[in-house]
């Protein structure tokens, strides 16, 4: 090549490469999201149902209890997740026994089952008390609100705690020794050095677990807690509309998610540290 | 001040300490060298109890540390008991250990805040006057992520100095920095020397050891192989070990 010639091609417009796969995989793309939406404009939805139903009281009171119950139930799992990572990372053995039994139960058995228990806790226990203290009737006690915080509450500490202590274990050695180094007992090294730490790092994973909370609050429903799906449930009883009333729903469970989302990426960005 | 006495400690097959002993004086500095493998560094964590002994024991001033003796036995005593001991120990660690959540003013403020129960003001002025001795004036909000090695060791510095210890223990301070940020952390060593605080160095830098040291023990295989005047051991030494090491080191 001569350099006249290296001159004038380094003088030419750079155009964009052809890319057919593109375009025919967005037209296919395209193609099956339209028949998805014709298939819903046109099939038997009343969309106006959809519409006087979205913010009928019994629906919002419901919407209300799903979300306090997943404040409930992902803090009461949070705490109890870390004290069972916390004891499973113990030298005591009983400790760290014990806190396998639980996640071995908890985990090996269906949420659902475990939600019939607390539920039925009843019939097990008429009364529960505490000695020389007096005991109440155990129905009055497990309510619905209560059953399913226990339930949903114990189940999620089973799997927050594996996350808690893979985000302990993460946390390199020398930084708790540097703590007993300046004098800290090991429960302060752990509690102002470690966990701080290791809580950030869980923050993506429990993130994802406080998502699916906002909908495991729905199998609730089967032990007649009035969460969101229970309130559309007990008005398509009554007028048959049911694909309007569970629309109605799916709408609410993703608003709440889309939210969640937001705030988890908010919080990922602000905690990241400025390096 | 520091006196160990038959110190053993085993990681599985590995023996790292062999019936060491050792005393250091008040106001001494002490400088373990020896290939890596060697127990330097065991020895070290057995002074503040970071490691704990398989057979014999430490004594700083006079007081057993991490046991109690109860008649024939020795007793391990209880987290806080062993804790309030380590107070006195200062320890600057290879890999620096600052607490990255923690700004380089809070890594130096915790332990004074935590375990001291000092006043925030009082424990902050007098991390401010550390940082300004280690050469880091107006690094205060710097999180450790946004400092050098270098900087970053003179921080974990001035985080055992401020706990007021009566010594210090350095477990390779500078072997884990670009050799250009070595420089900066041997001044303020050499600096904290100068004022007569009693260290124990565990290191490979030959040339500190000369100049600074007034001991050099020399460590192979868990046991203690050579020990003088620094100056001596590190020019003329006897055992074919040390002459073997210190070549290899020196090059």
């Amino acid at each position: 090549m001569n350099p006249s010639d290296s001159l004038s091609v380094s003088g030419l417009r750079i155009a964009t490469r052809r890319r057919p796969g593109r375009w025919i995989g967005a037209a296919l793309a395209l193609l099956a999201l339209g028949f998805i939406i014709r298939g819903f404009a046109l099939g038997q939805i009343d969309w106006s149902i959809v519409g006087r139903f979205l913010t009928a009281p019994a629906i919002l009171a419901g919407l209300v209890n799903t979300v306090l119950m997943t404040i409930c139930a992902m803090a009461l799992g949070l705490s109890l997740g870390v004290m069972f990572a916390v004891m499973m990372l113990s030298p005591n053995p009983v400790l760290r026994v014990s806190a396998r039994l639980y996640i071995w139960f908890f985990r090996g058995t269906p949420l659902l089952l475990q939600l019939l228990l607390w539920f039925n806790l009843a019939l097990v226990f008429p009364r529960l008390g505490v000695p020389l203290l007096g005991s109440v009737r155990t129905v009055d006690v497990i309510t619905p609100f209560v059953a399913t915080l226990l339930g949903l509450g114990i189940n999620q500490a089973a799997y927050t705690a594996e996350v808690v202590r893979g985000g302990l274990l993460a946390i390199d050695r020398g930084q708790a020794e540097a703590a007993l180094a300046v004098g800290m007992t090991r429960f302060a090294a752990l509690r102002r050095i470690v966990l701080p730490q290791a809580l950030r790092l869980i923050i993506p994973p429990v993130g994802n677990e406080v998502i699916s909370m906002v909908k495991l609050t729905s199998v609730a429903s089967v032990i007649q807690f009035s969460e969101v799906l229970r309130g559309v449930q007990n008005i398509y009883y009554a007028n048959a509309r049911i694909i309007e009333l569970l629309i109605v729903a799916a709408i609410w469970y993703l608003a709440v998610v889309t939210l969640l989302t937001l705030g988890q990426t908010l919080l990922e960005r602000h905690l990241r540290p400025a390096a | 001040m520091i006196v160990a006495r038959g110190l053993s400690k085993r990681f599985g097959r590995i023996q790292a300490l062999e019936g060491v002993d050792l005393d250091i004086a008040a106001g001494e500095i002490v400088c373990l060298l020896g290939p890596s493998g060697s127990g330097k560094s065991t020895l070290l964590r057995c002074i503040n109890h970071l490691e704990r002994p398989d057979a014999g024991a430490v004594w700083i001033d006079g007081d057993l540390i991490g046991f109690t003796r109860e008649g024939d036995r020795l007793l391990e005593r209880d987290d806080r008991s062993i804790a309030r001991q380590r107070r006195r120990c200062g320890m600057v660690f290879q890999r620096f250990n600052l607490w990255p959540h923690l700004t380089a003013l809070q890594n130096i403020t915790e332990g004074p805040i935590r375990v001291l129960a000092t006043p925030r003001e009082t424990a902050e002025r007098e991390a401010r006057a550390l940082l300004a001795r280690v050469g880091l004036a107006g690094r205060e909000g710097a999180s450790p992520a946004q400092l050098s090695g270098g900087q970053q060791q003179r921080v974990a510095i001035a985080r055992a100095l401020a706990m007021n210890p009566d010594v210090l223990l350095f477990d390779e301070p500078t072997s884990a920095l670009d050799p250009e940020l070595v420089a900066e952390v041997l001044h303020v060593m050499r600096d904290l020397a100068a004022t007569g605080m009693t260290m124990v160095v565990v290191t490979h830098e030959l040339g500190f050891a000369r100049e600074v040291a007034h001991r050099a023990v020399f460590m192979d295989a868990g046991r203690i192989v050579e020990a003088g005047a620094a100056s001596d051991m590190l020019t003329h030494p006897t055992h074919p070990r040390t002459q073997a090491f210190i070549q290899a080191v020196m090059g």
